[in-house]
């Protein structure tokens, strides 16, 4: 979601190299929709392949500018705040066409696509990528790397990184870095698209990405729950789990005041669904249960909508404790929407009347998460709360360590500076 | 060794703890990989999971290299000693320090055995997912090293998919946790790399796994095909018809021979033997089974059985987990590859490797995980006749390169290590392998933890990245790069 607005540009004479590296076409001044939370860029530029991306960066470490990559646009609000952006560099030429690799079960994309183009093309051979991140229109293979952002598939397929067979990245440096390979299974040297997955764009500019697809179910059925309470249908999660039950979906979610409702999904061949809904139903401790409504896995979209001041948040607990989560944030929020994936994974929105009840209620549900031994991260937040808090939470003691390995990557800090963990 | 560097380990682990006798030592001086060895300059025995941290640092001190060792089951010689180092042998931390069935993990120290982990929650239901051939004696922390996979990871992942939190003692000694048990803790994922890094960023001391339901039911069909071509179709149309078996292994002539003169396993005598597992809700395999039967008979199988029995399956299974160990039977020697490629490049490659085997005069057994494409051609040899073990090195080496020049890897599972590091320049142009070793440079800037594996050359951690420039040293012509 890049705009087309174009204003007159006025290039700084230490700008004119830039421009000569992507040509006079591809390098805009930045306008108000290029500001990163409050950090406004001079320049957006629109590299088209990895050696002008690599140029670009080599430029900019040089001259001590900060850059930012952007894709999508979709989750720009994600991360702290940075330190500083003088330069957006947009991935909106890394559209390509798809490599589809189809017998092989492989395809090769580059970072700019987004999730539904690609999914678009897979289907035309019977595949999909096994993942559904949020927006799929807008967002970026790209961007969902750098957020590692991940929907109600992951319970059956597992996220970005057990779906990510190779990337090309290009350094702050310079380099250009080819990691991993194109088959699904290769352990030659250090899993670098693991490391890169949920690296928020601070490691380096990721250009391409090779995935496994999964075949397309033949079909699938999805049923709702309505439970009397959270603990009720949690035990119901933690029955299905422990069943020799195949679920592609399984979460709770909360409206306000409403009862918890969970969601199930099962695909494959007719026969098999049946034979694991009538499972599902003998333990559902007679739940009332209808066909889902056809939305519900995009649910945690919704979670984006509705009055300020308020803040979208993520927490990762134990499958046990989803129910108390679930009933934290309540304590902390009062009423608030709440979309919990079986695996321990919630997405919650939580309004309040004022930013300090904001912050006090932000502070309490950390605290109270911690003691459960599960983690908050703050997806959107007013800015003047942003600026208070690391929205990434306490640092850990493998801090020191993943600075060490920024360090190696970005010396200068000219990627994304302070958007992540501890100011990284 | 300098005493008083074996004074303070002594100090640390105790008399028992600690190995310096070279008949003694002897025994670590190789791991699967018989054709390395190097004698370590010590061994220590930790007992206790602070000792590890405390000899580690002890090294640090002395700028002592020193090489983690679970079970010494590695076959690319991941855990073979270095000149001048020590090896740190975690087979007595192998404690299970926590079952928690309703999360579905389970803690466990680095010397646990792989098989143990299914032992220990088969009672309950559960099942731990990467199962490497030599699961009944590898350890778990070896299986992080190299991220192990084994036949069923095409459905369920490898050993990295299986790990959620590790306590790490860092090649300066100290300690951090790497993971959460809880899902995408906040943070670099520097778990995701320190699995399959091959004991090169550090030692793994508490590993928190994840287990799996075991499925309703598993069915296992073998199909007997005249060549590996006809059964590689059949792979393709059972992929192609939207299933996602939970194994499917292939095994040509020569391999069937030595698995029958090994362990009866009672399989047919034909061209390309094919094993297909199913697994999941009763309903489901059921249907599906009878569909892969039909596929495999179309594509020309002449004979197909299902296994009735747990007992029956198990048999199946013992014929494939055996190949590897029972080409002593037909060959006083070989080597095993572990190439992997496109499997759609599987009927061009096999005649290549046809092709080489007859140019080199030497036997080559194909034993496949045929679903995700990983070979494992056993090249057959007798080292006591002059110049065949050189040709099998050769004919190994080019079989490597052949699945580079296909689009292929040359590790699926067993790791790069001492044996193919050579190899990784094939793979991957100097810029890649400068970017992995940033990673290394991070984890451990004076490169004691198993120094010179995985990588052709070693990289100099205050070195600039960017395009490769030669290093002063290089040019002075007092080191040289491979």
């Amino acid at each position: 979601m890049t705009t087309g607005a174009t204003t007159p540009r006025q290039v700084e004479p230490r700008w004119t190299e830039l421009e000569s590296i992507v040509g006079v076409s591809h390098l805009r001044s930045a306008t108000e929709f290029d500001t990163v939370d409050d950090v406004t860029p001079s320049f957006v530029i629109s590299p088209a392949s990895n050696e002008e991306i690599a140029e670009a960066l080599k430029w900019a470490t040089a001259a001590e500018i900060a850059v930012c990559v952007r894709s999508g646009g979709t989750k720009m609000r994600w991360g702290n705040p940075p330190r500083r952006v003088h330069l957006i560099l947009s991935m909106e030429r890394f559209s390509g066409a798809c490599e589809h690799a189809w017998e092989d079960m492989t395809f090769t994309v580059k970072a700019g696509v987004t999730i539904s183009a690609v999914q678009k093309d897979l289907a035309t051979h019977g595949q999909r990528l096994a993942l559904d991140p949020l927006w799929p229109e807008h967002s970026t293979i790209g961007g969902v790397i750098a957020t590692n952002d991940s929907g109600a598939l992951r319970l059956r397929f597992g996220s970005i990184r057990d779906l990510l067979l190779g990337v090309t990245t290009v350094l702050a440096g310079g380099t250009i870095a080819r990691s991993g390979g194109k088959v699904v299974k290769n352990v030659a040297g250090y899993d670098l698209p693991k490391l890169l997955t949920g690296s928020f764009g601070t490691l380096g500019v990721i250009t391409e990405a090779t995935f496994r697809a999964h075949p397309l179910p033949q079909s699938t059925r999805s049923l709702s729950f309505a439970f009397a309470d959270a603990d009720q249908a949690n035990r119901f999660l933690l029955a299905i789990a422990d069943a020799p039950l195949v679920p592609t979906g399984l979460q709770l979610r909360r409206q306000d005041g409403s009862n918890p409702i969970v969601d199930l999904r099962f695909e494959g061949i007719p026969v098999g669904i049946d034979a694991q809904i009538e499972k599902a139903l003998s333990l559902s401790e007679n739940a009332a249960h209808s066909d889902a409504p056809g939305d519900c896995w995009n649910a945690r979209e919704s979670l984006w909508q509705g009055s300020s001041p308020a803040v979208v948040g993520k927490f990762s607990v134990l499958p046990t404790k989803i129910a108390c989560a679930a009933n934290l944030v309540r304590r902390n929020f009062g009423l608030a929407k709440i979309v919990v994936q079986s695996i321990g994974i919630g997405l919650f929105r939580g309004e309040t009347e004022s930013l300090e009840h904001l912050s006090q209620s932000i502070a309490g549900l950390q605290a109270s998460l911690a003691e459960i031994g599960g983690t908050l991260t703050l997806l959107d937040l007013p800015l003047e709360l942003k600026r208070q808090v690391d929205v990434f939470g306490p640092a850990r003691d493998a801090y020191p360590l993943m600075r060490r390995i920024k360090q190696q990557f970005d010396p200068n800090a000219t990627l994304n500076p302070g958007r992540f963990v501890g100011g990284i | 060794m300098d005493p008083g560097f074996l004074q303070e380990l002594r100090a640390i682990v105790g008399d028992r703890g600690l190995i310096v006798h070279a008949d003694e030592l002897r025994t670590y001086e190789c791991d699967g990989l018989t054709n390395f060895r190097v004698m370590p300059g010590a061994v220590v025995l930790p007992s206790e999971r602070q000792q590890v941290a405390r000899v580690v640092r002890a090294c640090a001190k002395h700028k002592v290299a020193f090489v983690a060792r679970g079970s010494g089951t590695g076959l690319s010689g991941g855990a073979l000693p270095v000149e001048g180092g020590i090896v740190i042998s975690l087979a007595r931390l192998n404690r299970i320090l926590d079952i928690d069935i309703p999360n579905a993990r389970v803690s466990v120290e680095p010397g646990v055995i792989n098989s143990f982990v299914t032992q220990e929650v088969a009672p309950y239901g559960y099942f731990y997912a990467p199962d490497p051939s030599s699961q009944s004696v590898c350890s778990i922390g070896g299986n992080i090293a190299e991220n192990s996979g084994g036949a069923h990871c095409l459905k369920y992942g490898f050993t990295t998919t299986h790990v959620l939190a590790m306590e790490v003692v860092l090649p300066d000694g100290s300690i951090v946790h790497l993971g959460n048990p809880t899902l995408d803790a906040p943070g670099y994922d520097l778990l995701g790399v320190f699995v399959g890094s091959e004991g090169t960023l550090g030692i793994a001391t508490t590993i928190t796994l994840r287990i799996v339901k075991r499925p309703e039911v598993v069915q296992t069909l073998l199909a007997a095909f005249n060549s590996t071509n006809e059964a590689g179709a059949a792979v393709s149309d059972i992929i192609a018809a939207g299933m996602l078996p939970a194994a499917i292994e292939m095994m040509d002539n020569l391999a069937i021979q030595a698995a029958e003169a090994s362990v009866h396993a009672n399989y047919p005598s034909c061209g390309g033997l094919l094993l297909v597992e199913l697994d999941g809700p009763a309903a489901e395999v059921e249907a599906l089974i009878k569909h892969v039967g039909e596929i495999c008979t179309r594509d020309g199988a002449w004979e197909i059985r299902v296994a009735q029995s747990e007992e029956e399956r198990m048999a199946i299974w013992k014929g494939r987990k055996a190949a590897f160990a029972a080409m002593g039977r037909i060959s006083p020697n070989y080597i095993v590859q572990d190439g992997v490629i496109p499997r759609t490049k599987l009927p061009e490659v096999m005649t290549e490797i046809e092709r080489l085997s007859a140019e080199a005069g030497l036997r080559v057994a194909n034993v496949f995980h045929a679903g995700d494409g990983n070979l494992h051609p056993l090249v057959l040899y007798d080292r006591s006749i002059a110049g065949q073990e050189e040709r099998a090195e050769k004919l190994s080496g080019d079989i490597l390169r052949l699945c580079v020049k296909v689009g292929g890897s040359i590790t699926g599972e067993h790791g790069v290590g001492e044996e193919k590091k050579m190899f990784m320049s094939e793979m991957y142009a100097e810029p890649d392998l400068d970017t992995m070793q940033l990673v290394r440079c991070a984890f451990d800037p004076a490169n004691l933890s198993n120094p010179g594996k995985v990588f052709p050359r070693l990289r100099l951690c205050a070195e600039k990245t960017g395009p490769y420039e030669p290093h002063p040293l290089e040019v002075a012509g007092v080191a040289q790069f491979f």
